[in-house]
C-alpha cells in the first residue's frame, strides 16, 4: 500500500477508499478535484474518510492521496479579525477565488503567508527557551500584541534572533541545535495544547448583562451552557457576550447556524467599540462560520478549529472567551457521520461517544498556568438547541453534566418579550462562592448580600404568583402586594435588558449594583411609608420611581442614579405626609 | 452519458432500487429507468461503490422489476434556466405542464445549489410592506429574509400567502416581485386556488410555478423545491430580479424525506424523521438572501402545516431553528372569525430590527411594537385568570390590559383580504388602541414618542 489509493464507495460526506496507507485523522485529498477529507475509521484494507466538501459528482475509482498530515490549524499573526470556515479556510480568500457561492476543490491558507509583520524579539542570544516561551512580539491589531512562542515540542538555547519585518514562514530565531523557528506554528485541532497546571477560577467574566453578572455569573476559564428553543435568545446572548464581555480575545463559532447571523456580526463588529479598550471590537475577534448549509464534516471540525485557536491565545497569557452557536448542530454532525458509518447508535441516534466528546470539548476550557508561566484562560459558552425546547434530550443532558453555569432560556418569557429570557428560577451558577471575594473587593462589600436579597425576592414572588393565580392579587395582604411590586420592578427594570438599545445593551457592574440597591431602597421606603399609613397605590405610583426606571435608557445613568433614588425617597415620604 | 444499459437490479424497496456490477457511477448522478412496458422513470444515485449502487426513483418504483433497464446519465440533476422561465408552469420535475414548449436553456444549473459564502452576504435591511398590520408592525419582513408561515390544516394560510404575494412591496415603491411558486403534494383544489388568484391579478405573467400535486410522485417532491430555488437564484443573481419564493407544503416534503430514510433503513431521529433533516432543510432555506455585487434578492415564504397544531413537532421545530422567524397562524383566532388569524406572540421576525426605524419605517416603530406585544401578552394571560376569579378581582391596570387584548384582535389584527394598510396607517392605529391604556402602564414606550404620537397626550 502507498500513500495513494482510490475511491471505493461514496455515501454523502463519507467516502471509503482502498489501497491507501493511512493513519487515523490523516488529511487526505479525495477525487480528481482533490477535495479535502480526514480519515475517521480504518477497516482492514478500507479506510473511511469524512470529506469537508460537497461530494456529488465524484465516483468510485477516482484517486485518494494521503498528505500524511493530521488536521491542523495555522497559528500566528493574522488570525485576528478573520472569518474562517470550519477547516480554517478564510472566507474572504474563498470569495476571491470562487465568487459568492462556495464551490469546491479550492485551498486557502489559514493565515496570509506573504504579509510582513514587524517582529520585536524579547529574548537575546544565549537565552534558554522552553516550550511555550515567548521569543518576540508582533503588534497584530491596534489592541492586541501577538506573542510569538516556541512551539510546545521545541526548546534550546538561542543561537540567533532577528528583528524587523518578516512574513510568518520566514525564520526569526535559530536554536543551538539548528532548529529554526518561524512566526507560524501548526497544531492538530483534536489535541489540546499543553499547559503547566489548571487553576481554580477566581475572577468573573464581566459581561455587562445584568442577569448574567448579577445572578448567574460566569468565571474566566469557566464553562456555561445556554439551552433554549428557537427564538428564545441563544444567539443574541452569545453575541452580547462576544461584544461586551471583558475577555481580551473572542473566538466566535457559528456552527451549523444561519448565514445572515454571521453577516450581522461581520458588519456590526468593526463599528462597535470595546468598552474596555475603546477600540473596534473586531480587533480582538476571530470568527468561524460553518453555516447550516455548509458541509457537515467541516461543521464537525469547526469547534475543534475554534478551541485550538482559543488555546493558542490563552498560551500568550490572554483571557479568551469562546462562543459556540450551536453545539447541538455539532452533535448532529457527529450523528450524521456516525450513521453513515453504520455505527451502533446510542440515545436518539447520537453516537455512544457523544457525551465524552462534549466533555472533552468543555475540558479544554480553564484558567491555566501557561507553558511560559503566565496566567491565561479559555472560557467556553455553548448554545444548545434542544428539539422542541425539551432539555431531557442527550445533548442538553450531556452538556449540563459538565458545565458549571446553566442559563436556561424560556420560551414563555421570550413570548412575553422579556429579554434576555433567562429563567431566573431554574438557571444556576456554581461560581458565586469562588467569585464573591472579587465582588467584595472590586464592586462593593455587600455585593453578595444584595444578590441574595434580590434572588430570594424572586423566589418569594414565584410562590405568591401561585396564590394570585387562584384568588387574584387584590386578595393578598398589603405587604405581599408590595413584594409583588418589588419583584415586578426587579423583572422589568433590572432583569430585562434590551440588547438592541444603544445604552441598555451594556450595564457596568457598578451600575448593576446601584440599580439593585435602588430596588431594595424602594422596598424599604415603601414599607415604612405603608406602615405609616400611606396607600400602596400611591407609593407604587410615585412618578419619581417611573423616572428612575425609564432613565436607564439614557446616557450617563450611573451618575444620575443617586439623585433619582433620592427623589424617589422624598416623594414616597411625601405620600405619607399627604395621608396624615 | 453512457449508452450502456444495465439489467442488474438485485432489490427494490420502497422508492429505492439496488443494483450491482456497474461502471463507476458518481454520487448524485441522474439515472434513467426503462420499464418492461417501455415507459421511463428517473432517479438519482444515493450511494455508490464498486459493488453496489442505490438509486432513489422519483416517480416511485411501481412497475419496476429485476429486468428494468438502467442507464446512468453521466451528470447530476440540472435545470435548464433562461428568462423564459418567467410566466411558465412546470411539473415538479421541471417539465412543462402548461402545454408550452420546453425551456431553451441559457445554461444548465446544478439544482443542489452551492452555499452562499457567509462573507459574501449583505445584511437584509429593506423593509417590505405587506399591508397586513400584524406582520408589518410586529414581525416586519425584509428583503432577502426567509420567513415561514406555521399553520395547520383548515386554516387560511394560503389566503395570507397570496395576500402577501399581491401586496408586498418596498415602502414607497411600485417595484414588483417575481413570484416563484413551488407546490409539493398539495391538492388540485389548493393549487387551482393559487393559480386562479395569480391569474386574476395578472401576477402569473410574472411568476414561475413548479407543481407537484398530491397525486404526483412523492419522491419527486424532494427535487421540486430545489428546482424552484435554482430558478430563483438564476433570476435573482443573474438577472437582478427580486424574487419571492412561496413553497407549500413543507410538511409533505418532510414526509417524503422520511419515506426515503425508512427505505434505506437509516437510524431515524425524532418521530421517524431522518437525523439529517435539519441539514437538508437548511440547504433549502439558506438559499435566501442578498449578496455582494448582485442587485437581486431571494425572499422565502415557506408554508408548513403543523401536524396536530404542535409547534414542537420536528417539522416546524427544525424549520424555526433555521428560518429568520416565523408567522404563526392560530386556530383559536380563526375560530373567533378573525382574519388574518396571526398570533403575534409566538411569531417573530429576527431581521425586524434591521429593517425598521427612522428612514426605514418610522422612528416609533420599535417602541410601539414592543408595547403592543407586551400589552397583548398580558391581556391574553389575564383572560385565563378572569375565567377563574372574575373581572372584579382585577386592578385598574389589569382591566385595561384585558380590554386592550380584545381591541387588538378586533381592530388591529382583523382586516379584509384586500385591505392593504400602509405602515404609517398601521402604527397610527396601534397608537389609537394603545391610548385606551393609561400612559403610566405603557412602560415600553419612550416618553419622546408619547410626546409626539400619543393621540391625546402628544405635545
Ligand atoms: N437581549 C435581548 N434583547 C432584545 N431582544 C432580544 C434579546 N434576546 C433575544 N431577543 C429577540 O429574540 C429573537 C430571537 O433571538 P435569538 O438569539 O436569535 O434566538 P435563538 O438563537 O435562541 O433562536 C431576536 O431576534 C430578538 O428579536
Ligand atoms: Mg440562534
Amino acid at each position: 500500500m502507498s500513500n495513494k489509493g482510490q475511491i471505493y464507495r461514496i455515501s454523502g460526506p463519507v467516502v471509503t477508499a482502498i489501497g491507501i496507507k493511512a493513519a487515523m485523522f490523516d488529511v487526505v485529498r479525495v477525487g480528481d478535484e482533490g477535495l479535502m477529507g480526514e480519515v475517521i475509521e480504518l477497516h482492514g484494507d478500507k479506510c473511511v474518510i469524512q470529506v469537508y466538501e460537497e461530494t456529488s459528482g465524484i465516483r468510485p475509482g477516482e484517486p485518494v492521496i494521503n498528505t500524511g498530515e493530521t488536521l491542523s490549524v495555522a497559528l500566528g499573526p493574522g488570525l485576528l479579525t478573520q472569518i474562517y470556515d470550519g477547516i480554517q479556510r478564510p472566507l474572504e480568500a474563498l470569495e476571491e477565488k470562487m465568487g459568492v457561492f462556495i464551490t469546491r476543490g479550492v485551498d486557502a491558507d489559514g493565515i496570509v503567508m506573504d504579509k510582513k509583520w514587524t517582529f520585536n524579539p524579547t529574548v537575546k542570544v544565549g537565552d534558554v527557551v522552553e516550550p511555550g516561551s515567548v521569543i518576540g512580539i508582533v503588534q497584530e491589531t491596534e489592541t492586541i500584541e501577538h506573542k510569538i512562542m516556541v512551539p510546545p515540542n521545541k526548546e534550546g538555547t538561542i543561537r540567533e534572533i532577528k528583528q524587523g519585518d518578516f512574513n510568518v514562514t520566514e525564520t526569526v530565531c535559530i536554536l543551538d541545535d539548528g532548529t529554526e523557528l518561524q512566526m507560524m506554528q501548526k497544531w492538530p485541532v483534536r489535541t489540546p495544547r499543553p499547559f503547566l497546571q489548571k487553576y481554580a477560577p477566581d475572577t468573573p467574566l464581566v459581561t455587562g448583562q445584568r442577569i448574567l453578572d448579577f445572578l448567574f455569573p460566569l468565571a474566566k476559564g469557566g464553562t456555561a451552557g445556554i439551552p433554549g428553543p428557537f427564538g428564545s435568545g441563544k444567539t443574541v446572548t452569545q453575541q452580547q457576550l462576544a461584544k461586551w464581555s471583558d475577555a481580551q480575545i473572542v473566538v466566535y463559532i457559528g456552527c451549523g447556524e444561519r448565514g445572515n447571523e454571521m453577516t450581522e456580526v461581520l458588519s456590526e463588529f468593526p463599528h462597535l467599540i470595546d468598552p474596555n479598550t475603546e477600540k473596534p471590537l473586531m480587533n480582538r475577534t476571530v470568527m468561524i462560520a460553518n453555516t447550516s448549509n455548509m458541509p457537515v464534516a467541516a461543521r464537525e471540525a469547526s469547534v475543534y478549529t475554534g478551541i485550538t485557536i482559543a488555546e493558542y491565545f490563552r498560551d500568550m497569557g490572554y483571557d479568551v472567551a469562546l462562543m459556540a452557536d450551536s453545539t447541538s448542530r455539532w452533535a448532529e454532525a457527529m450523528r450524521e457521520i456516525s450513521s453513515r458509518l453504520e455505527e451502533m447508535p446510542g440515545e436518539e441516534g447520537y453516537p455512544a461517544y457523544l457525551s465524552s466528546r462534549l466533555a472533552e470539548f468543555y475540558e479544554r476550557a480553564g484558567r491555566v498556568e501557561t507553558m511560559s508561566g503566565d496566567d491565561g484562560s479559555v472560557t467556553v459558552i455553548g448554545a444548545v438547541s434542544p428539539p422542541g425546547g425539551d432539555i431531557s434530550e442527550p445533548v442538553s443532558q450531556g452538556t449540563l453534566r459538565i458545565v458549571k453555569v446553566f442559563w436556561g432560556l424560556d420560551a414563555g418569557l421570550a413570548r412575553q418579550r422579556h429579554f434576555p429570557s433567562i429563567n431566573w428560577l431554574n438557571s444556576y451558577s456554581l461560581y458565586p462562592a469562588s467569585l464573591d471575594q472579587w465582588y467584595r473587593d472590586n464592586v462593593a462589600q455587600d455585593f453578595p448580600d444584595i444578590r441574595t436579597e434580590i434572588s430570594s425576592l424572586l423566589q418569594v414572588e414565584a410562590e405568591l404568583q401561585e396564590i394570585v393565580q387562584l384568588v387574584g392579587s387584590d386578595a393578598l395582604p398589603v405587604d405581599q402586594q408590595l413584594t409583588l411590586e418589588v419583584a415586578r420592578m426587579i423583572r422589568e427594570f433590572f432583569l430585562q435588558q434590551n440588547a438592541f438599545h444603544d445604552v441598555d445593551t451594556f450595564s457596568a457592574l457598578e451600575q448593576q449594583y446601584k440599580m439593585a440597591v435602588a430596588i431594595l431602597t424602594f422596598q424599604s421606603e415603601a414599607k415604612k411609608a405603608i406602615a405609616a399609613g400611606a396607600a400602596l397605590e400611591d407609593v407604587v405610583n410615585v412618578e419619581s420611581r417611573t423616572n428612575l426606571m425609564r432613565a436607564r435608557f439614557e446616557q450617563g445613568y450611573l451618575e444620575k442614579i443617586d439623585n433619582l433614588v433620592g427623589e424617589m425617597k422624598k416623594e414616597i415620604n411625601s405620600a405619607v405626609e399627604a395621608e396624615n | 452519458m453512457t449508452e450502456k444499459e444495465y439489467r442488474t437490479i438485485t432489490d427494490v424497496k420502497g422508492p429505492l432500487v439496488f443494483l450491482n456490477k456497474t461502471e463507476p457511477v458518481s454520487f448524485g448522478e441522474i439515472v434513467s429507468l426503462r420499464l418492461s412496458d417501455g415507459s421511463t422513470k428517473n432517479g438519482q444515485v444515493l450511494d455508490t461503490s464498486d459493488e453496489m449502487v442505490v438509486v432513489q426513483v422519483f416517480e416511485g418504483t411501481a412497475g419496476v422489476d429485476l429486468d428494468t433497464g438502467i442507464r446512468f446519465m453521466g451528470d447530476v440533476f440540472k435545470l435548464p434556466v433562461s428568462k423564459d422561465l418567467v410566466g411558465r408552469i412546470l411539473t415538479g420535475a421541471g417539465k412543462p405542464r402548461d402545454g408550452g414548449p420546453d425551456i431553451v436553456a441559457e445554461h444548465n444549473a446544478d439544482i443542489i445549489g452551492a452555499a452562499i459564502n457567509p462573507y459574501s452576504r449583505r445584511s437584509p435591511e429593506e423593509f417590505i410592506q405587506t399591508g397586513i398590520s400584524a406582520i408589518d408592525s410586529c414581525t416586519s419582513l425584509v428583503r432577502g429574509q426567509k420567513l415561514p408561515i406555521f399553520s395547520a390544516s383548515g386554516l387560511p394560510h394560503n389566503d395570507i400567502a397570496l395576500q402577501i404575494a399581491r401586496q408586498a412591496k418596498l415602502k414607497d415603491s411600485d417595484e414588483d416581485f417575481v413570484v416563484v411558486f413551488c407546490a409539493m403534494g398539495i391538492t388540485a383544489e389548493e393549487y387551482n386556488f393559487f393559480r386562479y388568484d395569480l391569474e386574476r391579478t395578472g401576477a402569473l405573467e410574472n411568476a414561475v410555478l413548479f407543481v407537484n400535486l398530491a397525486d404526483d410522485p412523492a419522491v419527486e417532491r424532494l427535487i421540486t423545491p430545489r428546482l424552484a430555488l435554482t430558478a430563483a437564484e438564476y433570476l435573482a443573481f443573474e438577472h437582478d430580479y427580486h424574487v419571492l419564493v412561496i413553497y407549500t407544503d413543507m410538511t409533505n416534503y418532510c414526509e417524503s424525506l422520511r419515506q426515503i430514510g425508512a427505505a434505506r433503513e437509516e437510524v431515524p431521529g425524532r418521530r421517524g424523521y431522518p437525523g439529517y433533516m435539519y441539514t437538508d432543510l437548511a440547504m433549502l432555506y439558506e438559499r435566501a438572501g442578498i449578496v455582494k455585487g448582485k442587485e437581486g434578492s431571494i425572499t422565502q415564504f415557506p408554508i408548513l402545516t403543523m401536524p396536530g397544531d404542535d409547534i414542537t413537532h420536528p417539522i416546524p421545530d427544525l424549520s424555526g431553528y433555521i428560518t429568520e422567524g416565523q408567522i404563526v397562524i392560530s386556530r383559536e383566532l380563526h375560530q373567533k372569525g378573525i382574519y388574518p388569524p396571526i398570533n403575534v406572540l409566538p411569531s417573530l421576525s429576527r431581521l425586524m430590527n434591521a429593517g425598521i426605524g427612522p428612514g426605514k419605517t418610522r422612528e416609533d416603530h420599535k417602541s410601539v411594537s414592543d408595547q403592543l406585544y407586551a400589552a397583548y401578552a398580558q391581556g391574553r394571560e389575564l383572560r385565563g385568570l378572569v375565567a377563574i376569579v372574575g373581572e372584579d378581582a382585577l386592578n385598574e391596570r389589569d382591566l385595561q390590559m384585558l380590554k386592550f387584548a380584545d381591541l387588538f384582535e378586533n381592530k388591529f389584527l382583523r382586516q379584509s383580504r384586500d385591505e392593504d394598510r400602509t405602515i404609517e396607517g398601521t402604527l397610527d392605529l396601534a397608537w389609537e388602541l394603545l391610548s385606551s391604556i393609561n400612559t403610566k402602564y405603557l412602560v415600553r414606550l419612550d416618553q419622546k414618542w408619547i410626546d409626539k404620537y400619543h393621540p391625546t397626550e402628544k405635545k
